[in-house]
């Protein structure tokens, strides 16, 4: 057993990285059958800093050993690749994104069954959880992932600058451009707008300006609409905003970490971001303008204010652990109702209903944000890029059109041909 | 002289298994020591290559362990036909790979030359010139990133300073490429400076002071002595710097993440594998890929080593 399992890893590092100089991290003991020890995998992320606080707790209770391996977004994703492939058993629990693996991973087998766990625990309470979050980590009827951090866009401002300039906050598309302009005309070194730039980043972002103009990324038949009218002027308006309010010299390859960089060293007046990104905005230690930063609702489009409402993280069983019942017991605790409430207190939005009905859950909220929040749950759409197998490869096409507008390329004429190649894309996916 | 005492008590008895045994080993000890190292090239590289190669002539993707039909040279067509990502990749990474290979050997050779005679404080200054040497790729890429940021890198602030506009760096369509082969440069260059050094030292100082007797004056000495007296150590730098060149990963995907940024503008060989295996999971085209870069690797060196070859003669 030992020696196939390192025969396959060989194959399966051989077949992923022959030439790369990427390596994975040692592997920890790999016979804890059943054993007294769980392995658990998290990404770097405020809610995992909250769980491993809380670790011994666990222990104490359960009698367990948590084994923790903690990696950022990208390695995570090339460890599943190398580990999951292999069919190691080394992972018994591990945090996934339901929307961009989620499906490839059901599809590869590579995820436990726990329809009968989540339904066997009243108590714990799966009829708790919200619909959208269920409907994310839920494959074929089976029920695949537990959901623990929940994401809507909101709209960041600054307080100050619209003050100073007379503004009131842009309810609607056409009020926020109207206010970046004003805002970047009066100061000509604060950009207006900013938001993610980089092709396949700023495609979750991007999804709801396409929802809020009537578009979306595949109509119900599963057919491409990324060059419909309304998916053209929201290619339109995204990058326009970026490219005549946005910062000087943009770079297109802005994630988070970089816009978010620009808005809170107070170079920006607007900045649309997912909500449960919030803490860096108004955390003085990583923010000059926490003082004046202020969230509202996603602005209305032609089609409403549709920002997208998704479970970005969940916690899910290897399927090929032999240690599967302990990695439930861990799911079980780290979901509870306690230990949500206590997550979302220090600022991770949550997958339960009980706990957002509970004043105490949106307490440490600033009040506009819990109010955006609220209003965004409700009119949310339930995924923030497109539903496929193969989503790193969807996300770089539908995005291209993106890039195209932000640096002022035809952006119709890229949205015609994202729509052609990403129509064969999803031909592919089907065969 | 007295007989060993294994040989006193084996006198005149059949040899055991443990005799027979060690005569064996001593016939064979030039195979049995090289076991270990043949073991770990057969593991480690001739079985990863034989299954990527397996992989290349197959349909695999999603999951390595999916079900697979063997689809011949299919992929081979595919990318080879591909000119969107494909043959820009192989054109980027050979730009890359020349421009830093020419950068790096002439500064390399410079800086050597400068070292070649004893001066004062020269310890001091081998250490400084070796220190780019031992940080990480990752590392140098992330610490360029930051310096290279467009809004709030250090370097646009330094040209403010000095009144000159902002400049793109790493987020210029065009000027992507050309930053990253900055970077490689000022990592790298210190080690061609190494071997070239270690080449002039070990130089005879003979011809060079025929040379100087005849009236050859230094330029002259340089281009007609010391170069060709040189030009198997500069090609042996040209190989080990161009073997590592060629595969360069860390640094192009620590400043421009996956696809070697929004527009492909960094993305080599290497880096479209990478993505190809870990982004869109096509595990039979990513090898492809990869099966085609590897004769590209061994096509170049074997060329530089023939050249090497007819130099020393």
């Amino acid at each position: 057993m030992k020696r196939r399992s390192v025969m396959k890893y060989a194959a399966v590092a051989a077949a992923l990285s022959m030439g790369l100089t990427a390596c994975g991290g040692g592997s920890g003991s790999s016979d804890a059958k059943e054993s007294g020890i769980v392995r658990v995998t998290l990404a770097n992320h405020v809610w995992t800093e909250g769980i491993k606080a809380a670790i011994p707790e666990f222990e104490k209770s359960s009698g367990l050993k948590v084994e923790l391996t903690q990696l950022g977004e990208d390695q995570l994703s090339d460890q599943y690749n190398v580990k999951l492939n292999a069919g190691s058993d080394e992972i018994d629990v591990m945090m996934y994104r339901p929307l961009q693996e989620g499906r490839a991973f059901a599809k590869n087998g590579y995820l436990a069954d726990l329809t009968s766990k989540v339904s066997s625990d009243s108590g714990w309470d799966w009829k708790d959880y919200q619909e959208g979050p269920v409907k994310a980590t839920t494959a074929d009827g089976k029920v695949v992932g537990v959901p623990i951090i929940t994401e809507r866009e909101v709209l960041y401002y600054r307080k100050d600058l619209l003050k100073a300039a007379g503004l009131e906050v842009p309810k609607t598309m056409e009020e926020l451009e109207a206010a970046a302009k004003a805002i970047k005309e009066s100061n000509p070194d604060t950009a207006g707008f900013v938001a993610r730039t980089g092709k396949s980043a700023a495609v979750t972002q991007f999804s709801s300006f396409l929802y809020s103009f009537g578009g979306d990324f595949t109509d119900s038949s599963g057919k491409s609409t990324v060059n419909s009218a309304a998916a053209k002027e929201a290619y339109a308006y995204y990058g326009g905003l970026i490219k005549n309010y946005g910062p000087a010299n943009v770079s297109t390859d802005m994630s988070w970490p970089e816009a978010m960089a620009i808005f809170t060293q107070g170079k920006a007046a607007f900045y649309t971001e997912a909500d449960s990104l919030y803490k860096n905005a108004t955390d003085p230690a990583k923010s000059k303008v926490a003082e004046t930063v202020g969230f509202a609702a996603l602005p209305a489009g032609p089609a409403g204010s549709k920002p997208y409402n998704i479970p970005s993280w969940g916690l899910a069983v290897n399927e090929a652990s032999g240690n599967q019942d302990n990695g439930w017991k861990f799911i079980q605790w780290a979901t509870s109702k306690e230990r949500t409430l206590a997550a979302q207190k220090a600022g991770v939005p949550g997958p339960r209903a009980s706990v957002w009905a509970d004043s105490a859950g949106t307490s440490t909220y600033p009040k506009d944000l819990a109010e955006a929040i609220a209003a965004s749950a409700k009119n949310g759409v339930g995924h923030d890029r497109p539903e496929v197998v193969t989503v790193g490869k969807a996300r770089e096409i539908v995005g291209e059109p993106i890039v195209a507008s932000i640096t002022g390329a035809d952006a119709s004429a890229a949205a015609d041909s994202a729509h052609v190649a990403f129509q064969k894309f999803l031909d592919s996916e089907k065969k | 002289m007295t007989p060993p005492r294994s040989a006193a008590r084996n006198a005149g008895r059949a040899p055991g298994a443990r005799e027979k045994f060690s005569d064996w080993a001593n016939r064979h000890r030039k195979w049995l020591f090289a076991a270990p190292a043949m073991a770990f090239v057969g593991v480690l590289i001739i079985f990863p290559l034989a299954w990527t190669l397996y992989l290349s002539l197959t349909d695999s993707q999603g999951s390595v362990r999916a079900a697979t039909e063997f689809i011949g040279l299919e992929n081979y067509l595919t990318v080879l036909s591909d000119v969107e990502r494909f043959w820009p990749a192989v054109g980027r990474t050979l730009t890359f790979t020349g421009i830093a290979l020419v950068c790096e050997v002439a500064l390399g050779m410079g800086i050597a030359l400068l070292l070649w005679r004893p001066f004062r404080g020269e310890k001091w200054v081998r250490v400084a010139i070796l220190l780019p040497l031992v940080a990480t790729p990752v590392a140098v890429g992330m610490m360029w990133r930051l310096i290279f940021d467009p809004n709030i890198g250090f370097a646009n602030q330094l040209l403010a300073a000095v009144g000159i506009p902002a400049q793109p760096w790493l987020s210029g369509q065009d000027t992507a490429l050309g930053t990253t082969i900055f970077m490689d440069v000022w990592q790298w260059t210190p080690m061609v400076v190494l071997i070239l050094l270690a080449g002039l030292t070990s130089l005879s100082e003979e011809p060079d002071e025929a040379a100087r007797m005849d009236g050859a004056n230094a330029f002259q000495r340089f281009f007609f002595i010391t170069l060709p007296l040189m030009m198997p150590t500069v090609i042996v730098a040209i190989l080990l710097r161009g073997i590592d060149a060629l595969k360069t990963f860390d640094i192009l995907y620590a400043t421009k993440g996956k696809g070697g940024g929004s527009f492909h503008e960094v993305e080599t060989l290497n880096v479209y594998a990478y993505g190809l295996s870990f982004d869109y999971n096509q595990y039979g085209l990513s090898s492809a890929v990869l099966i085609l870069f590897f004769m590209i690797i061994i096509g170049s060196m074997w060329l530089l080593t023939m050249r090497k070859k007819a130099v020393s003669k």
